[in-house]
């Protein structure tokens, strides 16, 4: 798959930390503002398909590979159980909050919300991004 | 008669169930129900929405039912999620195999 022209490619390239930026925000203060690991997963997920659609998959894949891709998925999901497991290791529930919650609207608060947001957006991102690779690489011998 | 006997038992389990829902359980409108101003509010909602940044800490209600009370549930759509991405690679795998 072949990139796109110069205008394009320059506006991708400028526009990719600022996008990686916004969807790690939007994943991060999950617990503060609107948002969350689904939407905010999306957004990152979003700044890598922009650069593959504008440079080609070689430049996409020195990102994030599709090995990567697979390993962050299940890193993930994994980190979301064994978050959970926490509760049940300290005598509380599973995916109870065992950790201190903090001062209400601060970075660091609410406990376990944060990194559960955090898996969550990890797993989004890198479902997103496999599904796209998927769809790309099904369809990429016969062109070439 | 393999056929009546399915009906009757279908017939016989919907009787039971309606009756056991209709005498065994709570009745209607019997959430938690407290007093806000003079109104009376029934619902589990208003609840959440008072106590919810002190019981979990977070300053978003909806972070705080989506993985606070409903963490489970979440864990759920995480997996559905996961289900979703391997269903579509594997499609996707096999129909790039056989081009």
């Amino acid at each position: 798959m072949a990139g796109m022209t110069v205008i394009v490619r320059t506006i991708a390239r400028l526009l990719f930390p600022f996008t990686f930026l916004f969807g790690a925000y939007i994943v991060l203060h999950g617990h503060l503002t609107p948002g969350g690991g689904f939407p905010g997963g999306v957004i990152i997920a979003a700044s890598v398909v922009m650069l593959l659609l504008a440079y080609g998959i070689e430049r996409a894949q020195k990102r994030m590979g599709l090995l990567q891709a697979e390993v962050l998925e299940s890193i993930g999901g994994v980190a979301i159980v064994v978050l959970g497991l926490f509760g049940l290791l300290l005598g509380a529930f599973f995916l109870q909050n065992v950790f201190p919650l903090g001062d209400l609207g601060q970075l660091f608060s609410a406990g376990n919300l944060p990194l559960l947001y955090l898996g969550v957006g990890i797993k989004v991102t890198a479902g997103i991004i496999l599904i796209f690779y998927a769809m790309l690489f099904a369809f990429r011998e016969e062109k070439e | 008669m393999q056929r009546a006997l399915a009906l009757g038992m279908v017939v016989a389990i919907g009787v039971l169930l309606v009756f056991t829902v209709s005498t065994n359980l709570l009745p209607f409108g019997s959430f938690p129900s407290r007093q806000i101003g003079e109104n009376f509010d029934n619902s589990i909602g208003q609840q959440i929405l008072e106590n919810a940044p002190q019981q979990t800490g977070a300053a978003n209600v909806v972070t705080s039912v989506v993985w606070g009370y409903r963490g489970y549930d979440t864990l759920g759509e995480a997996t559905v999620l996961f289900t979703a991405v391997v269903g579509v690679v594997m499609i996707f795998r096999a129909f790039g195999r056989r081009e």
